[in-house]
């Protein structure tokens, strides 16, 4: 049996590595939508932030012999460290102000993370290995599918579903939607609206971070890997609808796969078919197809 | 803001042109050498920093001055575009008094200077960039090809490759000028030899992910997984190659891999692999003498275009003390006259078409228990003669070579 030319079989080993990619354009626009969606920042550093979780993951095995599932705890909880000190330091001083700001600055660190590492480890990059337990391969049928890609998708499902959860429904979720409404009414409630959005910045970071971890077994932990991937999450985002977070899961996973099926009929085109995507959608729906027009 | 920045430019020019007696053999009293290359990005491992640093040790070699006059190096990041790399060339040429110019990494950027050095009429001479256009279509008579190109390798390795029985090919390309030519210049060496071509995919340069490519590519039944890419991107096919099992079915012949790759990627996943190179740290007891050296500066060792630097360097400032001189083409008479040995090369010689000639290397990846320390990635297999590793003259369309 074939479909438009192309074996079942290869059809659906594609539909399977466009899910695995999916994933990681999920989790990635996932933070980004959370930052946005309640700080209004258009978090340029989120690249950066995702390269250093995989640095952390590598230094930790290289420097500490810390195995992957420490990595997997450390690496959130250093980077969202990271995320509350540029919040309470950068960030805040940004909130009054034009959004534009906020996305130069983040952009700027960006950059100077990203120098600050190809300055001490280099631009070839470092390679991690896969965890003892998810080494190996199990036949589908229809394809060899690497157990760590298919942990991938498990554990991408479980933090992106993890995420809209908490914030969609638990009251702790309620009370930073309504911090973004109305921060001077919630903070009449006695909740701490500052410390909040500290906090999310700092989960959003972690999200980055956890992303990181999960890739670096699979590509090679460079300096670069994070700007080489950062204009497509965006790209999913404004397609999704900027801040919306069960949107940004979704077209993350839907992307990844019209992208891995571009691979095979048009390789050519793989790289930009997501932006050719964005392009439609604006024209139609300039909020993007989840988001709410203002 | 770029008329005030023009008006010191243009003094600058001027106490160039005036500044110095007409009667100098040696132009602006100081012999300027410049590298042109990515200091940042993909590529900045293979040359860059250490690219500088081999400079810097040549010119040391040499006494650091030559007939009293000093010798000085300059260097900028072409970030990978064309048109900064011949703009920075151009300011140098016209305003730095720069005597030669080295090109780094990245073809498009190699092509791009080489048209501003052969305007300007001084010596080019490219070590990090691999098109073969460079002493083919495009040569000038400037530039002078040094470390290694696409057809070199294409003959080490394709022909190496088909020989030990991998009949049937099917590549991975990176969707560029430089994927292009390395995968065509393979191809026609894999048939010369006997070889099929079962299929090619094309990816987009820095591609985050080779999975999909690679399950094409194992459909495909082909004996060699030929990867005509460079860099991150080779490094990230051959990982996923691993993870997918496709290095069980298919043996994996990268087409451009230098040794920072190797290094980076470990030798459990590239034993075995055959590649070309120009030149080997762990050859003989010149070579490493001379990559210790390097490595105590840069606490790594150095990739052969790096060792390429070195010698261009070397060459070049030998002429001048031959002659005396930096007039542009009596230096690069002397370079044509002499033979070059050391380090880098023996009884290498510059062609008319500006390929610098000598003998490449074919390798294999050493496995994890063979490896006696670091760095200690290969055997040399083969030793490619020069006279067989480059382009013929019956292949060649350089119009100064006929």
């Amino acid at each position: 049996m074939e479909i438009l030319g192309i074996p079942l079989q290869a059809f659906l080993g594609q539909l399977m590595l466009g899910l695995v990619n999916g994933s990681f354009y999920a989790m990635l626009s996932l933070g980004l939508a959370v930052i946005f969606g309640l700080l209004g920042i258009v978090n340029f550093a989120h690249g950066a932030l995702y390269m250093i979780g995989a640095y952390v993951a590598w230094g930790a095995l290289e420097y500490l012999g810390l195995n992957y599932w420490a990595a997997l705890v450390l690496a959130p909880l250093l980077v969202g460290a990271v995320g509350v000190v540029i919040e309470r330091t950068l960030l805040k001083q940004l909130y009054k102000i034009d959004p534009i700001y906020g996305l130069l600055l983040t952009f700027g660190l960006a950059l100077i993370a990203e120098g600050i590492f190809r300055d001490a480890f280099g631009v070839s990059g470092q390679s991690y290995p896969v965890p003892e337990l998810l080494q190996g391969a199990t036949n589908l049928g229809f394809m060899v599918l690497p157990n760590y890609r298919a942990w991938v998708i498990v554990a991408s499902l479980l933090v992106c579903f993890g995420t809209w959860f908490v914030i969609e429904r638990t009251r702790l979720g309620s009370y930073l939607r309504a911090g973004t409404e109305n921060p001077a009414l919630v903070q009449a409630f006695g909740i701490n609206v500052p410390v909040m959005v500290m906090l999310t910045y700092a989960a959003g970071a972690g999200l980055a971070a956890i992303a990181g971890v999960l890739a670096a077994p699979v590509i090679q932990i460079t300096p670069l890997m994070g700007s080489n991937l950062i204009i497509v999450v965006f790209a999913v985002v404004v397609i999704g609808g900027m801040g919306s977070i069960m949107g940004s899961i979704l077209t993350g996973l839907v992307l990844g796969i019209i992208e891995g099926l571009t691979k095979v009929f048009y390789p050519e085109a793989s790289n930009i078919v997501v932006f050719v995507i964005m392009a439609i959608v604006l024209m139609i729906r300039p909020a993007g197809l989840f988001g709410k027009e203002k | 803001m770029r008329l005030k920045n023009s008006v010191p430019a243009c003094a600058l020019a001027m106490a160039t042109l005036f500044g110095s007696p007409a009667q100098a053999q040696i132009s602006g009293d100081v012999i300027k050498i410049g590298l042109i290359t990515d200091m940042s990005s993909v590529y900045a491992d293979l040359d860059g920093n250490g690219g500088v640093e081999a400079i810097r040790m040549a010119i040391a070699d040499a006494g650091g001055a030559i007939n009293g006059k000093k010798v000085e190096v300059l260097f900028a990041d072409h970030q990978n575009k064309a048109d900064i790399a011949a703009a920075k060339a151009r300011e140098w040429f016209d305003t730095q008094g720069l005597d030669m110019l080295i090109g780094g990494t990245n073809s498009g950027a190699a092509l791009a200077m080489a048209k501003v050095a052969a305007e300007k009429k001084r010596p080019y001479i490219v070590v990090g960039a691999a098109s073969s256009a460079l002493t083919n279509d495009q040569c000038t008579p400037y530039t002078v090809h040094w470390a290694y190109d696409t057809v070199a390798l294409a003959k080490g390795t394709g022909n190496a490759v088909v020989k030990a029985g991998g009949k049937s090919w099917f590549f991975l390309t990176a969707d560029y000028a430089f994927g292009a030519a390395l995968q065509n210049d393979t191809s026609t060496v894999v048939k010369a030899a006997g070889g099929t071509i079962v299929g090619s995919v094309k990816h987009p340069l820095n591609a985050s992910d080779f999975s999909s490519f690679l399950l094409q590519a194992q459909s495909s039944k082909a004996q060699i997984l030929g990867l005509a890419n460079a860099g991150g991107d080779t490094i990230n096919s051959i990982k996923a190659a691993n993870e997918f099992g496709v290095t069980k079915s298919m043996k994996l012949a990268g087409l451009l891999v230098f040794i920072n790759d190797i290094h980076s990627l470990g030798l459990k996943t590239t034993q075995g692999m055959y590649l070309t190179d120009s030149w080997y740290w762990n050859q003989n007891a010149e070579t490493r003498a001379w990559a210790r050296r390097f490595f105590d500066k840069l606490k790594r060792m150095p990739s052969s275009l790096q060792a390429a630097d070195y010698s261009a360097t070397l060459q070049y400032l030998n002429a001048i003390k031959a002659t005396g001189s930096d007039d542009a083409d009596k230096v690069l008479a002397q370079m044509r006259k002499t033979k070059i040995n050391d380090m880098f090369a023996k009884g290498g010689f510059i062609r008319e078409d500006g390929r610098m000639v000598h003998d490449m290397y074919l390798m294999q990846v050493k496995s994890p228990d063979t490896s006696t320390e670091p760095w200690d990635y290969y055997n040399v297999v083969e030793t490619i003669k020069g006279e067989a590793a480059w382009t013929t003259k019956a292949e060649s369309k350089c119009a100064v070579w006929k």
